[in-house]
């Protein structure tokens, strides 16, 4: 398998392609510009209090939003797309849907993951507390961790691909009725959040924070697009490694039996033909 | 700056953890692709039909 430059390729051994080594770059680039707008351009959340005229705000934990909010988001998209393959496996049962299936669940719980940690040390400094039990909005996002890790913990306990493809699709269309009540949770339930009703919905922020936050979501959309290219290509490859191995192993059994058949074929002939042939043979044998 | 522990902490892990996840898919690609002929590869448009449950039945039946 080739390291040739083919076509100006590079190295061929890689799930790399011109294309996603272009997005890999601008992906870059938009992680340092993000790093830029969040830590240099834009100011910390800062009010006055109208009476005592005493600080108060979020002050540069608010910096951690940029990362937070945006991934909430792509989280949420990569789970949209694990369902909609999910139904693709159930209605299509072609494995291209399967292999996306699984990609984008993997990458959002990555995702999801990290929104549990970013918003945790989040809290810390603003709510004064790392994590709040009774708060709907987390507890609802910690269901959904945890039921597309039961999703990827699934797809590791058969050893029957069909069985579990279809498997995994049911819980991953289960797990993502979730969603809604993640984001509709602080309305639901507005007693029992901390969380606050969406500021963008309702456009209490502007400017250069605005632009911050819109900038997160086009470096965490960038992101997550790279990374579900080169997880599917990751899964493709194991498919296709798999297929390669079960013919290679055919090929080989089917030249073991063939092989076993003419030695056959030459014993039930040998013994046919008499000791003196047999004798032939085996000095020819020998001779060799 | 206020709150720079948790600055640091915040991005270093979401940062950390996305790097590495990356590194770890392309390495797991590289040692993959080794093991599957380059028509199974559509993305480095090698010629050839060749790929994994092409045609009307899967050959592996995991879509089923």
């Amino acid at each position: 398998m080739g390291t040739t430059t083919a076509a100006g390729l590079g190295q061929r051994d890689t799930t790399g392609s011109p294309r996603s080594r272009l997005l890999g770059a601008v992906t870059l680039l938009a992680v340092a510009v993000l790093g830029v707008l969040a830590f240099v351009l834009t100011d910390p959340d800062v009010r006055i209090h109208p009476t005592t005229g005493e600080e108060f705000g979020q002050f540069d934990a608010m910096r951690l939003l940029y990362v937070h909010v945006p991934l909430v988001v792509m989280a949420y998209l990569a789970y949209g797309l694990c369902a909609v393959a999910s139904v693709g496996v159930l209605v299509k049962k072609t494995p291209w849907w399967d292999v996306t299936a699984h990609a984008s669940a993997e990458v959002g719980t990555v995702f999801c993951g990290l929104v549990l940690v970013t918003g945790s040390i989040w809290g810390r400094p603003v709510w004064n507390t790392w994590w709040e039990w009774g708060d709907v909005r987390l507890m609802s996002t910690l269901v959904l961790f945890l039921m597309f890790t039961g999703y990827l913990a699934l797809r590791r306990t058969t050893d029957d691909p069909r069985r579990q493809a279809r498997r995994a699709a049911v819980v991953a269309l289960v797990a993502v009725l979730d969603i809604p009540l993640v984001n509709r949770s602080v309305e639901w339930w507005e007693n029992r959040t901390l969380h606050q009703r969406s500021t963008l919905g309702e456009l209490k922020i502007e400017d250069l924070t605005l632009f911050t936050l819109f900038f997160g979501f086009v470096t965490a959309g960038l992101v997550l697009g790279w990374l579900l290219l080169h997880r599917f290509r990751v899964g493709w490859l194991e498919q296709a490694a798999f297929d390669h191995g079960v013919a290679a192993a055919i090929a080989e059994r089917h030249a073991e039996s063939d092989e076993a058949e003419v030695r056959r074929a030459v014993g039930e002939r040998t013994a046919e033909e008499g000791p003196a042939d047999q004798g032939g043979f085996t000095g020819g044998e020998t001779g060799s | 700056m206020t709150h720079v522990g948790y600055l640091v902490a915040g991005w270093g892990i979401v940062v950390g953890v996305l790097g590495t996840y990356a590194v770890v898919l392309v390495r797991r690609g590289r040692a993959l692709s080794g093991r599957v002929p380059e028509a199974h590869r559509r993305w480095l448009e090698a010629p050839g039909p060749a790929r994994p449950g092409d045609g009307p039945v899967d050959k592996r039946g995991a879509g089923a």
